[in-house]
């Protein structure tokens, strides 16, 4: 990769109504003015639902407008300035949105923390970013700020919006959402109230700070990244245009508030297009309030679509013989055909025929049950997904595609256009984005959307951006010259060589190894080694279904994870990663020589996974030393013990004695004859 | 060292004066008293066979007690039938779950409601006019039960697929439909894992503080007792040992006697 390749920003699609609307609302360069916007244009239109007590209850943009500027003036009423942080924590709640828009009316910066963040956590958050008021979910979140009141030294009120449970506590710095609400109507009671608050609104710039958005990072302490209005607006206009997202969407907004990619779709994108958001009854009816709602637009990181195969997959197992026979008859028909209808390429008439037939019987329904039944362009981010899964539901006729993005580019970074799809790749530059790969095979991207720095750290802020103003990725990739799309190979950091020299990019393995519905997570060791290993996880869904066909009793997780049958099922898993590295030749020497089946599950609260579940590879190299070094000396079992963290805070230990399987390495005679030559 | 009741003050919701009930030869429940204050936890605790569950169904008017006394909101009788204690405001769990399997959790729920049903059996046939003004009503109260309880994923799962864990909160959530102003739980948490007893013990918590229902609960587990109840009566063999507070409960030697048992 010697010379520097550059894509050229693609340019803004000219469409007529596409500049009329940027026009229009040209002038709202913050999102409180957008929503003032929104509430004179648009003002009858559904700007939020939520299902209560099992009913979609709605708010259109007036009365959305409404409810937040009470909050917002009650907010200003205690105290909350220009400048100040506030954090926001909960799942996807409406309230919690508009406190988002209320804070940044009064020129105060939004901090959104993940929900399920243990209360640790939480404190260096909270600390870091100088939060000022806290405006949380419900009881559970208000207990962790409390567990760590004397730790956070500017922290003086929080306000909550589900007030069950919370009777009986201290309510001298706790206020209910409405309590805010009422003091700020009280407040608009005098005439002045209303034009200082305006006033407050029309102060705001573009350039101002929008929200500051802390990293899980797979290193180290979390980052804040700051994003301005500009940023988050820019890139959410330019996402509506490229994937020609108007105000008649439909979306459900179920993913955490934190993520970048939540404050996108579900805020950004929703202000701008003016397109209603479904937050649905808890976290666990997601699917079916999808399916209530017919969502136009989906997001969603892999594992979500990945599950939604795997559960697909089990329930047919458990099928009567005719209708399973059914289901695999049309998916493999689909799977030849789907995807050429979908991209619409010439297909002949009686495959159409055939497949509306599937559609019927099979692809409609399976739709339903997924809520795609009306999805008209769903994305997967975050990390790759895997071919099988990304054609299955392209096969079926859901418009899948794939992005790629970071919360420092404001999301966007590539995405793939309708028509031009392919499984291994990420697509072309989004609009106004420019791309060129570095010498060392980085990537960095230059956009509207490039953050305006870390918070308090303007060391690292350096280290992430080039003079020129290009932003580095920590990602190694290049571009596809067949298609001139970019392809991720994976960290940058990450990507390492065996003792002999030979390339090992562990999450290309890893997700090779993740594809398999058995598998639910992977980690290879072989950086400065002389082989590879790796360390796999068990998905207790499709495993212990796989258990019950096969008469194979357990009692736990642990049970399951070490059972001989299992790793006999395994070992024709990692066989065939063998055979299909050895077919690509690219990675033929990295192939797997033993792996091992952990006896946990890998989980974030015991800090092995970030929040957005990705691995964090050197924690877990710590934490399973005992196992690497029984990996690499020969050793066919090793004990290992370690400690575990509970949903509720508290520790346990679990030890187990693991076992360590040799693998057979495929075609190594023509490696050999390869490094002889 | 039997306490006094001296650290609750309120008003008595129920009092059991020297009942004593057996079945043939068999001595279940021997000259017990107690009472139960409005707005409290009250814990009935002891070893197997010791008359926990009788005594719950003598509360409850499932079995009839050959002696003594109950006074229910100042209501004084011996005998009560079970859908007269459902009709006073007295609702129950039980230790092994009797709900309806093959139905919803909802229309488990709803049969919580079936006492305060107004309409009569024709317009319900129609479901029209007051009847669907009433059901509308129901279904608004049932649905709160639903999201204070934290079911709303399981509404339309019939009950027979459901883990046990939840069946025992569909049931928990029936009981609460009924709106009783006293609540016996016989086990609420018999074969529950660690995560289970803490969401089970929140939600009885819960219960108590914003429905102010006065709960009085059969439980095995000690910890449990002791963090979530006011006061604890124990029994051991049909009679009553200690009955106090939990810190007084848990030092005295009797119970510990009971329950650690005593070297011969």
């Amino acid at each position: 990769m010697g010379t520097e390749q550059t894509a050229a920003a693609s340019s803004l699609q000219n469409r007529e109504e596409g500049v009329v609307a940027i026009n229009a609302i040209a002038q709202a360069d913050t999102f409180p003015k957008l929503l003032i916007h929104n509430a004179q244009t648009i003002a009858g239109r559904p700007a939020v639902r939520h299902k209560d007590l099992g009913i979609w209850q709605a708010w259109n943009w007036a009365q959305v407008l409404d409810e937040m500027r009470a909050f917002s003036i009650g907010l200003g009423e205690l105290g909350l300035k220009r400048g100040d942080k506030f954090a926001v924590i909960g799942g996807n709640k409406p309230r919690l949105y508009w406190a988002m828009c209320a804070g940044q009316a009064l020129g105060a910066i939004p901090v959104p923390i993940y929900a399920d963040s243990v209360a640790e956590e939480m404190a260096y958050v909270l600390e870091h970013a100088e939060v000022t008021i806290a405006v949380v979910a419900d009881q559970e979140q208000v207990d962790k700020i409390l567990s760590i009141e004397d730790r956070l030294s500017v922290l003086s009120l929080i306000i909550y919006d589900e007030p069950r449970g919370l009777r009986d506590y201290d309510h001298s710095q706790l206020k209910s959402f409405r309590d805010v609400q009422e003091i700020g109507r009280h407040a608009l009671a005098d005439p002045k109230c209303l034009a200082r608050w305006e006033q407050a609104i029309s102060e705001g710039t573009g350039g101002d700070l929008a929200v500051i958005l802390y990293t899980s990072g797979t290193t180290g302490r979390p980052k804040g990244v700051m994003l301005s209005h500009d940023n988050v607006m820019i890139s959410a206009r330019n996402g509506n245009l490229f994937d020609h997202l108007d105000q008649n969407e439909e979306i459900i907004a179920y993913l955490p508030i934190a993520w970048v990619g939540d404050h996108i779709f579900s805020y950004a994108q929703s202000f701008v297009a003016g397109f209603c958001v479904s937050c649905p009854e808890t976290g666990e009816t997601v699917v079916e309030d999808r399916r209530e709602i017919g969502a136009t637009y989906a997001f969603a990181p892999p594992r979500v679509y990945e599950s939604l195969l795997t559960l697909t997959m089990v329930r047919m197992e458990d099928a009567g013989a005719f209708k399973r026979r059914m289901f695999h008859w049309f998916i493999d028909f689909a799977r030849a055909w789907g995807e050429k209808i979908l991209n619409k390429e010439p297909v002949p008439l009686a495959a159409r025929l055939v497949y509306r037939l599937g559609d019927i019987l099979v692809y409609g329904p399976l739709k339903n049950r997924y809520g795609f039944s009306r999805t008209r362009v769903a994305y997967t981010a975050g990390e790759a997904i895997g071919p099988e899964i990304f054609r299955y539901f392209r096969a079926i006729g859901v418009n899948l595609k794939q992005l790629y993005g970071q919360t420092e580019a404001s999301v966007y970074i590539t995405a793939q256009p309708d028509g031009e799809i392919y499984a291994d790749t990420v697509g072309r530059p989004s609009p106004e984005v420019e791309i060129k790969i570095s010498e060392s095979g980085e990537v960095l991207f230059r956009s509207p959307g490039v953050f305006r720095g870390y918070y308090k750290d303007p060391e690292k802020t350096a280290e992430a951006m080039t003079p020129d103003g290009f932003v580095r990725t920590g990602d190694a990739g290049l571009f596809d010259p067949k298609t001139g799309h970019l392809k991720i190979i994976d960290r940058a950091k990450d990507v390492g060589r065996l003792n002999d020299g030979t390339l090992f990019a562990p999450k290309y393995l890893e997700n090779k190894l993740k594809f398999y519905p058995n598998i639910k997570e992977a980690v290879a060791v072989g950086d400065h080694r002389d082989f590879v290993c790796v360390m796999l996880n068990i998905d207790l869904t499709a495993v212990g279904s796989w258990a019950e066909r096969h008469n194979v009793v357990y009692g736990s997780y642990q049970e399951l994870a070490n059972h001989p049958l299992v790793y006999d099922m395994l070992e024709k898993h990692v066989d065939e990663v063998n055979r299909s590295l050895v077919a690509e030749g690219l990675m033929a020497g990295a192939q797997i020589k033993r792996f091992l089946v952990l006896h946990k599950e890998l989980d974030a609260d015991d800090g092995e996974l970030t929040r957005t579940m990705k691995v964090r590879r050197s924690f877990i190299a710590e934490r399973y030393a005992p196992l690497i070094r029984a990996l690499y000396d020969g050793a066919q079992s090793s004990e290992i013990s370690t400690e575990v963290t509970f949903e509720d805070g508290r520790k346990g230990t679990i030890a187990a004695r693991v076992q360590i399987r040799d693998m057979k390495v495929q075609g190594t005679q023509a490696v050999d004859l390869g490094r002889a030559a | 060292m039997r306490g006094p009741h001296e650290t609750s003050t309120g008003e008595i919701l129920l009092s059991v004066e020297n009942v004593s009930l057996s079945f043939g030869g068999l001595r279940a429940i021997n000259d017990v008293s107690f009472d139960i204050r409005k707005g409290e936890i009250r814990a009935i605790i002891g070893p197997n066979g010791a008359g926990k569950t009788s005594m719950l169904n003598v509360i409850n008017g499932f079995y009839h007690p050959q002696q003594g006394t109950i006074t229910f909101r100042g209501h004084k009788r011996s005998k009560m039938r079970p859908y007269e204690a459902a009709q006073s405001g007295i609702a129950r769990t039980f230790q092994n779950v009797a709900l309806f399997k093959g139905m919803t959790s909802l229309d488990n729920i709803m049969t919580g409601r079936t006492n305060k049903m107004r309409c009569g059996f024709f317009w319900q046939l129609f479901r029209h006019g007051p009847a669907l003004k009433e059901e509308v009503e129901h279904r608004r109260r049932v649905e709160e039960i639903i999201d204070f309880l934290q079911i709303q994923a399981i509404r339309k799962t019939p009950v027979g697929r459901l883990p046990y864990g939840l069946q025992k909160r569909v049931e928990l959530a029936r009981a609460l439909a009924m709106e009783p102003d006293l609540l016996l739980l016989d086990e609420p948490m018999a074969g529950m894992n660690l995560e289970e007893k803490e969401d089970m013990s929140r939600f009885i918590i819960d219960v108590n503080n914003h429905y102010g229902t006065t709960i009085a609960l059969i439980e095995h587990d000690m910890g449990v007792v002791m963090d979530l109840s006011d006061r604890v009566v124990v029994l051991e063999y049909g009679r009553k040992i200690a009955d106090g507070t939990p810190d007084e409960v848990k030092s005295d030697q009797k119970v510990i006697d009971a329950y650690l048992g005593v070297p011969h």
